[in-house]
């Protein structure tokens, strides 16, 4: 059981789809979403939010800065 | 706990450990789906936030795909002609010594027409930071052959591969600046992975400080993907750039006085 | 009385910007030019009011330079000759797409290509016409003495300030290797921060305070309708300098039966020309234009009713008789007399000229 709890939020009409964020993740948490926004890109979004620990690498490597992350103990 | 009861419990303002920058404006980039200017220009906007510089810094941007970079840091900005960024950043610290001067250029505005102004100003030792962004093509253009790009490297000029025997070889522009005793400050970076961006923002900061400390040129390359240039996807990039660039340019600091 | 000295043109030009506040000097060296900068290095400005002095690697970098300072506010200038110049038309249309204060100074050689380093007029459509790209002006002094030399320094910054548009001295290899008697003007200090804030806040480069937009200095927008709006602001400004700022003097126009068009050094020989013609008794006056954009096109329709003829006397092939054609439109003849290649003319072959071309002799 991983002693923090994380989760992030993304901006999905800004977001392009480059999945950068997808192989950053450790703990397969993102995907890219079947559905398109906007612009036609297939955003990312938390398919596996229960594994999001916060570590913030998604977010570090977003080069569009859409993804805001959150992190907390576990209870 | 429901899900969804927990995930409203961490998304609130007291969990939030990572997000935008006040630095960055919240104009959306023009950048391609996976660029890493989008990244760096995070890392230097994280770096000016942390340091408190925003009102002491200026930065000038180069012709090339990041000419629009001053859409996208909120600090005053200079765009300079095509590889004169390091002539305007001279001026700009000269006149004013106690600002925070950096120039921001690619592969072909630093290493092919703008030679001449990087070689002199890391020579003359201006008290700047120069980000030098190293993807091996030209991207505004369409995806020609930069100085940096790899032998064999197909582009929009070298569509059989890069021949060196006629179109000579990938320079390495930071071992380069690094023999010059102008530069105090030299390292290859890069972007792609977390610990890439933390090790980035490092460098930045420590460039930062020698201006502060009027210690004279840090030089930061920055080894980066162009996927429309290189047609590949983000992801694929990244793996080339991994196989590819780095061993020909090899990331880490070349020189730290 | 002032501060009465014997100097060189070009040392002029150093001592004047020093003393009028004048933050930093960008230059590469050139003849008939160099002594400008060799003028700035012995006298140490750094230490005297801090100007700053730079040889740069080129006169491209140069002009960059003169670029980066300008963005800051900052009262900045460059020199140089011809071939020089031709080099930093690239910067000097950005600083004109940027809407950047500048003082840039030519000492002309003649040309083209490296041409000769002994004097010519033959920038005068590069100075006036354009020679970067776009739909740019530059503000164009051509003093005609050393006196003017030191005179046009401050005025180029004041005017270029004024309008927010680089200003050219175009001089050339006479005036500048010449000595002559000068009064220097009175030293006045540089700008502060301060000053620069309340001057140029709105657009200078000196980092972003809390609380205001970013300035950026730059000349692109790819919006071509954004962009067309742009250039409609910028011919407008041009037109004001037109209607605002024309300079010329005239030399014994009042009962003049011909006109020599002449600036610069072309307009001292001019002065000896009209000496020995009224000697033959052939009434010609000198209508010298010293700013050379915007031209005296006026102050020429004014003298058609009164000459008979009128030529335009150049050290070039014939550039500005093209712009006092312009101004004629026909009405009387217009032709040109000039040496070039780095041939000064003398009075009395200009004289000759005159009653070849008028007086049928």
């Amino acid at each position: 059981m991983a002693k923090f709890k994380g989760a992030i939020v993304v901006d999905t009409e800004k977001c392009k789809g480059c999945g950068l964020c997808v192989v950053s993740c450790p703990t397969k948490v993102i995907e890219l979403a079947r559905d398109v926004n906007g612009k036609g890109y297939h955003y990312a979004h938390m398919a596996n939010p229960d594994a999001c620990i916060g570590c913030s690498s998604c977010g570090l490597v977003c080069p569009d800065t859409v993804i805001t992350v959150y992190r907390m103990k576990a209870s | 706990m429901t899900a969804t009861t927990e995930l409203k419990n961490i998304i609130s303002e007291e969990n939030k450990v990572y997000g935008k920058t006040s630095v960055l404006l919240d104009n959306e980039m023009h950048y391609c789906p996976g660029c890493t200017h989008g990244v760096i220009h995070k890392a230097i906007a994280e770096v000016i936030e942390d340091m408190d510089i925003q009102e002491e810094t200026i930065g000038v941007s180069p012709v090339g795909c990041s000419v629009l970079a001053y859409n996208y840091l909120d600090i005053d900005w200079q765009q300079a002609a095509h590889g004169r960024a390091p002539a305007l950043a001279t001026a700009t610290t000269r006149l004013m010594p106690e600002k925070y001067v950096f120039t921001y250029q690619g592969d072909g505005d630093l290493a092919s027409i703008g030679c001449a102004e990087i070689m002199h100003a890391c020579n003359r030792g201006e008290n700047i930071v120069v980000f030098f962004v190293n993807n091996g093509i030209y991207g505004m253009t369409g995806g020609q052959m930069a100085p940096t790009t790899l032998e064999g490297q197909v582009t929009a000029t070298s569509p059989y591969g890069r021949d060196c025997q006629t179109t000579g070889f990938p320079m390495k522009i930071s071992e380069m600046v690094s023999l010059l005793p102008g530069t105090r400050y030299v390292t290859r970076e890069s972007a792609e992975t977390a610990g890439a961006v933390r090790k980035l923002k490092k460098a930045v900061k420590k460039a930062f400080a020698n201006t502060r400390e009027n210690k004279g040129l840090s030089f930061i390359e920055i080894v980066g993907t162009c996927s429309s240039g290189w047609k590949q996807t983000p992801v694929q990039s990244n793996e080339w750039m991994k196989e590819h660039m780095f061993p020909y340019y090899p990331l880490g600091t070349l020189k730290d006085e | 009385m002032g501060d009465i000295r014997l100097m060189k043109g070009n040392e002029v030009i150093a001592e004047a910007a020093i003393r009028c506040g004048c933050d930093g000097y960008f230059g590469y060296p050139i003849t008939p030019q160099s002594e400008i900068m060799e003028t700035l290095m012995i006298r140490r400005p750094e230490q005297e009011t801090g100007m700053v002095v730079v040889q740069a690697e080129s006169e491209v970098a140069a002009i960059n330079m003169v670029y980066g300072g300008a963005s800051c506010g900052k009262k900045v200038m460059t020199s140089s000759s011809s071939p020089g110049i031709s080099l930093k038309a690239e910067g000097i249309t950005y600083l004109a797409g940027a809407e950047l204060p500048a003082l840039l100074v030519n000492i002309v050689r003649g040309g083209p290509g490296l041409g000769t380093i002994q004097p010519a007029q033959s920038d005068y459509f590069q100075a006036v016409k354009g020679g970067g790209h776009g739909d740019y002006k530059l503000i164009v002094l051509a003093p005609a003495s050393v006196q003017e030399m030191n005179d046009f320094v401050d005025l180029s910054f004041e005017l270029s300030f004024k309008y927010l548009n680089p200003a050219m001295i175009l001089s050339d290899g006479v005036i500048g290797q010449m000595m002559e008697k000068v009064e220097l003007s009175d030293f006045k200090p540089r700008w502060t921060a301060e000053e620069i804030e309340k001057i140029s806040g709105s657009w200078a480069t000196t980092g972003k305070k809390k609380g205001i937009k970013r300035r950026i200095s730059t000349s692109l927008d790819l919006d071509s309708a954004k962009q067309e709006v742009f250039n409609h602001k910028l011919q407008a400004k041009y037109r004001a300098m037109e209607e605002n700022e024309v300079r010329f003097e005239k030399i014994d126009c009042d009962d003049a039966d011909y006109l020599f068009v002449a600036y610069g050094s072309s307009a001292r020989i001019c002065q000896k020309a009209i000496e020995i013609a009224r000697a033959k008794g052939i009434k010609v006056g000198l209508l010298r234009p010293i700013t050379l954009f915007p031209y005296p096109t006026k102050q020429i329709q004014e003298m058609l009713g009164q000459v008979k003829g009128i030529l335009s006397v150049e050290m070039s092939a014939g550039q500005m008789v093209e712009d006092v054609r312009l101004a004629v439109e026909g009405k009387v003849p217009v032709e040109h007399f000039g040496r070039y290649g780095g041939i000064i003319p003398t009075p009395d072959e200009v004289v000759e000229a005159l009653e070849q071309n008028f007086l049928g002799e």
